[in-house]
């Protein structure tokens, strides 16, 4: 029983991924396996933590969920800057180096398609937040003699408008997100995030990612800086590695 | 518009794309977490922290 156990990054062409003096998880200096034309990138990292039980126990601490996301983020998108990347998914360990090659060798098919789909492009992450709508003067027509009625009617076409500016929303950036479609070679969509973790207290009704040529990104780009859609803000992040494309089945 | 430069990206950009996106490879692999489990997870922490924050 060994004492390490070796944590796969990502697969790249074995032409590109040179040795990187970066260091990954925990520290550990990153290395490559190499088979079929492909490298794998990968650390070894300690059996006791990232052994299947610990692991699961681990990612319920958010300290070292974030400091494991980072270091894995941070080797993927330096090797992202140098050819195309096929990213792994966080938290995928192997026994030894001789799995990772056997793997490479099973998949090496899949994995060459894969990294000729993303080659070249890169992903872009797209959010729309709703605005809420300005608020109605209505105060106007409050009726003096009723007010517990004039009250009523006011909190209920408050909440009306507020359900109506949400639908205006929701619309507004499933257009956006046809528009940027017709740029992009494949698109993802992901759950809203929850408001407690963006952070906003604006309702998120669109989390996409889209897979753009240099022209794309420029297009993407564009077209968020200048798009003026009163319903929503919107936000750009990337470019990213192509973690939402990079699959081995096609999309 | 906001382009976020890679040494801020948020923690829970992050999460959407390490957890949920990436190649999935089975087989040989030693340790596999499914998904749903493995982004349900990690959303439970954050959350819980988030809320701890808040309300201390």
């Amino acid at each position: 029983m060994t004492d390490t156990l070796v944590y796969l990054y990502a697969v790249a062409d074995a032409a590109d991924a040179q040795d990187h003096a970066i260091s990954g998880v925990e520290g550990a200096p990153v290395r490559r396996v190499v088979a079929d034309g492909l490298a794998a990138v990968v650390s070894s990292v300690d059996a006791e933590r990232f052994g299947e039980e610990a692991l699961r126990r681990s990612l319920e601490d958010l300290q070292w969920l974030e400091k494991v996301a980072r270091s894995h983020h941070e080797v993927v998108a330096s090797l992202a800057r140098s050819g195309p990347v096929a990213p792994v998914r966080m938290a995928t360990v192997y026994l030894d180096d001789q799995n990772v090659r056997a793997l490479l060798h099973d998949r090496a098919s899949a994995l060459h398609r894969a990294l000729d789909r993303v080659r070249g492009r890169s992903e872009w992450g797209v959010k729309a937040y709703a605005v809420p709508a300005p608020e109605a003067d209505d105060r106007d027509e409050a009726d003096g003699a009723k007010p517990g009625t004039s009250y009523l009617m006011r909190r209920r076409s408050e909440r009306d408008r507020a359900a109506g500016g949400l639908r205006a929303a929701v619309e507004a950036a499933d257009a956006v997100h046809r528009v940027i479609s017709d740029l992009a070679d494949a698109t993802r969509r992901y759950e809203p995030q929850d408001p407690r973790l963006s952070g906003r207290r604006e309702q998120m009704v669109l989390n996409a990612a889209y897979l753009v040529d240099e022209a794309g990104a420029a297009a993407v780009r564009r077209l968020v800086e200048d798009r003026d859609v009163p319903e929503l803000r919107l936000e750009l992040t990337g470019p990213w590695a192509p973690y939402s494309f990079a699959t081995l089945e096609e999309p | 518009m906001t382009v976020v430069a890679d040494r801020d990206v948020a923690l829970v950009d992050l999460l959407d794309r390490l957890l949920a996106g990436g190649v999935v490879i089975s087989g040989d692999i030693t340790i596999s977490l499914a998904e749903v489990d493995l982004v349900h997870v990690s959303l439970r922490a954050l959350i819980s922290s988030v809320q701890t924050l808040v309300e201390p």
